[in-house]
């Protein structure tokens, strides 16, 4: 696997044959990754995947059992303490002490990190006031929302000015508006060249924040890439119904069939059908003809570009289908092997 | 208006240096006291458990217990004071075990902060919460009767002895704590200390247990650590150099097993 970054910069990530096992479970599974920095990097896979064990070795609180995991060319192996000056956790759950308010949090992690008893004030006023805690600063934290709780977890990794945050989940079991209260701190940091590594099972996240995405299952990498390529790879768009009346749904399905020559699925409440329209807008015309001179009656139409949904269960079927017919393992896509990202 | 305009990573700057030994102990050793003190269950329940089991052993057991030539009042209030945090320290095991799980040991580790310093700040604070848990016992000590047989200087003797007791059980029960997997377990786990407590000349005459008890009682490190306090009270010093090299032995056996607990994560 090459490494496209320049020898003056190491990447943020380089994990070679990255394994780590729990007694007889094998959590990582010779992972391999590279990721240059300057990028929001999320890891998406399905529960069980690997994801936090992922993060908890980059956080050194795991210990691969072999195999080299690299944070800016420092090995969490023999060099933790390194590491640690260079990272900010923010993990599954809010890590925040109930008793003590928001402000009192802060300036401890600050203090934890290094910083001296000012600079600890300031760092804790200034999260304070960018992460719209100003109201409840001083008051326990145990009194917080979730959302509060979430941002002052948040609020804490960031204390010690890391530049690599990492976010285990950071909105799971967040309403929505705090949903994008962290999403719009999270691009605020990244704008400020914070590089953020997130684990998400929402795609809808990913999509929102990341630059790059890699896909894992079982411990291992199932593709890597900048979200763009990845979608483009899977790559057609799809040409989704509804029909007004579910008698009719098979008949629909038959002229999508027809006109994109490609197998149309149906959803289970019997009135959406999809198909993967290669053509584009000129079959989605083609289908609404179609569709006219069959006198079917459709309640909504449309072209729409492939979701990260999409891409996730592309992966994880074809990778299934391997796993059966007992081919080579997918090729990774290299991170690293595309030209960094120019800073806007 | 400059300062508005910085960005976040720009205002927070990033430390120098990790922080000092000493001001991570003492954050981690404040943090804890904080909790302590603001958690009412933690420190008002800790008092009146305390109270409650002094006053079964003195008014309930206490008239059918013979202790020899003294009186029972007299025979119990010094071990039960010495022993005290082998009752309340459960706590301690508990609020380790509740950090790991609630993610927050996670959050220390990930900072450049030493093990030790982990260990040494725990260890502070919670010597600090055990220390008034045994000055609160005394207190309730005198109030149900104990008169000290010797000296002030004797008391206060018998008083250091037990705080550096508090300092041993301590370090035990925060390893009970890092090994336990979670805070339920650390409460029963702590339950451990019950057998040491009882099977000792803590607060019956080991003489009146049954022979094939006697040599546990006689060879674990609460019979002389009891023995020790009380011998300090009338003057005496038996059993002090004794109590001493178990309180050594344990903090020197478990202190590293602490810090090595908390490097593997």
């Amino acid at each position: 696997m090459s490494t496209g970054t320049g020898p003056s910069r190491p990447p943020l990530l380089q994990a070679r044959g990255l394994t780590v096992r729990f007694g007889k479970v094998t959590a990582l599974d010779g992972l391999e990754l590279t990721a240059p920095s300057g990028r929001v990097l999320a890891i998406l896979g399905p529960n069980g995947a690997g994801k936090t064990t992922f993060v908890r070795t980059v956080a050194t609180l795991v210990r691969p059992a072999s195999g080299d995991l690299l944070v800016y060319g420092r090995d969490v192996a023999t060099d933790p303490a390194g590491v640690r000056r260079e990272i900010g956790l923010a993990g599954q759950f809010a890590a925040v002490e109930p008793t003590m308010t928001g402000r009192e949090n802060l300036e401890m992690t600050a203090r934890l990190f290094g910083h001296g008893r000012a600079a600890a004030r300031r760092a804790a006023a200034a999260v304070i006031d960018r992460l719209s805690l100003t109201e409840v600063a001083d008051r326990r934290a145990g009194t917080y929302s979730g959302g509060q709780r979430r941002r002052l977890d948040l609020g804490a990794s960031l204390v010690g000015g890391p530049r690599l945050l990492l976010l285990d989940e950071p909105t799971t079991g967040l309403d929505p508006v705090s949903r994008r209260e962290v999403w719009d701190a999270v691009r605020g940091l990244a704008a400020a060249g914070t590089d953020i590594l997130l684990t998400t099972h929402y795609l809808d996240e990913a999509d929102e924040l990341a630059d790059e995405v890699v896909v894992i299952d079982h411990g291992r990498v199932l593709a890597a890439g900048l979200l763009g390529d990845l979608k483009a790879g899977i790559g057609r768009d799809v040409i989704e119904l509804s029909v007004a009346d579910p008698e009719q749904v098979r008949a629909a399905g038959r002229i999508l069939e027809q006109v994109t020559l490609n197998g149309a699925r149906f959803d289970p409440a019997g009135r959406h059908a999809s198909a993967p329209a290669p053509g584009g807008a000129a079959e989605l015309a083609a289908v609404i003809a179609g569709l006219a001179d069959a006198s079917i009656t459709v309640d909504e139409i449309g072209l729409r570009r492939p979701t990260l949904d999409d891409v996730f269960l592309a992966l994880t079927r074809e990778a299934a289908c391997l796993a059966r017919t007992g081919e080579a393992a997918l090729t990774p896509v290299s991170a690293a092997s595309r030209t960094d990202r120019s800073t806007p | 208006m400059t300062t508005t305009q910085l960005t976040l990573p720009q205002a927070l700057g990033r430390p120098a240096r990790p922080p000092r030994a000493a001001s991570a102990s003492g954050q981690i050793a404040l943090r804890a006291l904080r909790k302590y003190v603001r958690t009412p269950s933690l420190c008002v329940m800790a008092v009146v458990q305390s109270a409650m089991f002094l006053f079964s052993f003195r008014y309930v057991f206490g008239g059918a217990i013979h202790a020899g030539a003294t009186s029972y009042v007299e025979f119990l209030v010094p071990s039960y004071v010495a022993t005290i945090v082998l009752f309340t320290g459960g706590g301690v095991a508990v609020a380790v075990a509740e950090d790991k799980t609630a993610g927050f040991t996670d959050r220390l580790l990930s900072l450049p902060v030493s093990r030790y310093s982990l260990v040494l700040g725990r260890t502070v604070a919670d010597s600090v919460t055990n220390f008034w848990s045994i000055l609160t016992t005394a207190a309730f000590g005198f109030a149900f009767g104990f008169r000290l047989p010797g000296t002030w200087l004797d008391g206060l003797a018998a008083l250091g002895l037990c705080a550096a007791y508090a300092v041993v059980f301590t370090v035990v029960f925060i390893v009970m704590g890092l090994f336990a997997p979670n805070a339920q377990a650390a409460q029963g786990m702590s339950l451990i200390a019950f057998v040491f407590a009882f099977i000792s000349s803590a607060y019956v005459p080991a003489t009146s247990m049954p022979g094939w008890l006697q040599p546990f009682s006689k060879y674990q490190p609460i019979t002389p650590m009891a023995d020790a306090v009380r011998s300090l009270l009338t003057g005496g010093t038996s059993d002090v150099g004794l109590a001493l090299a178990w309180s050594v032995l344990l903090v020197a056996v478990f202190t590293p097993v602490a810090v090595l607990r908390y490097r593997r994560g």
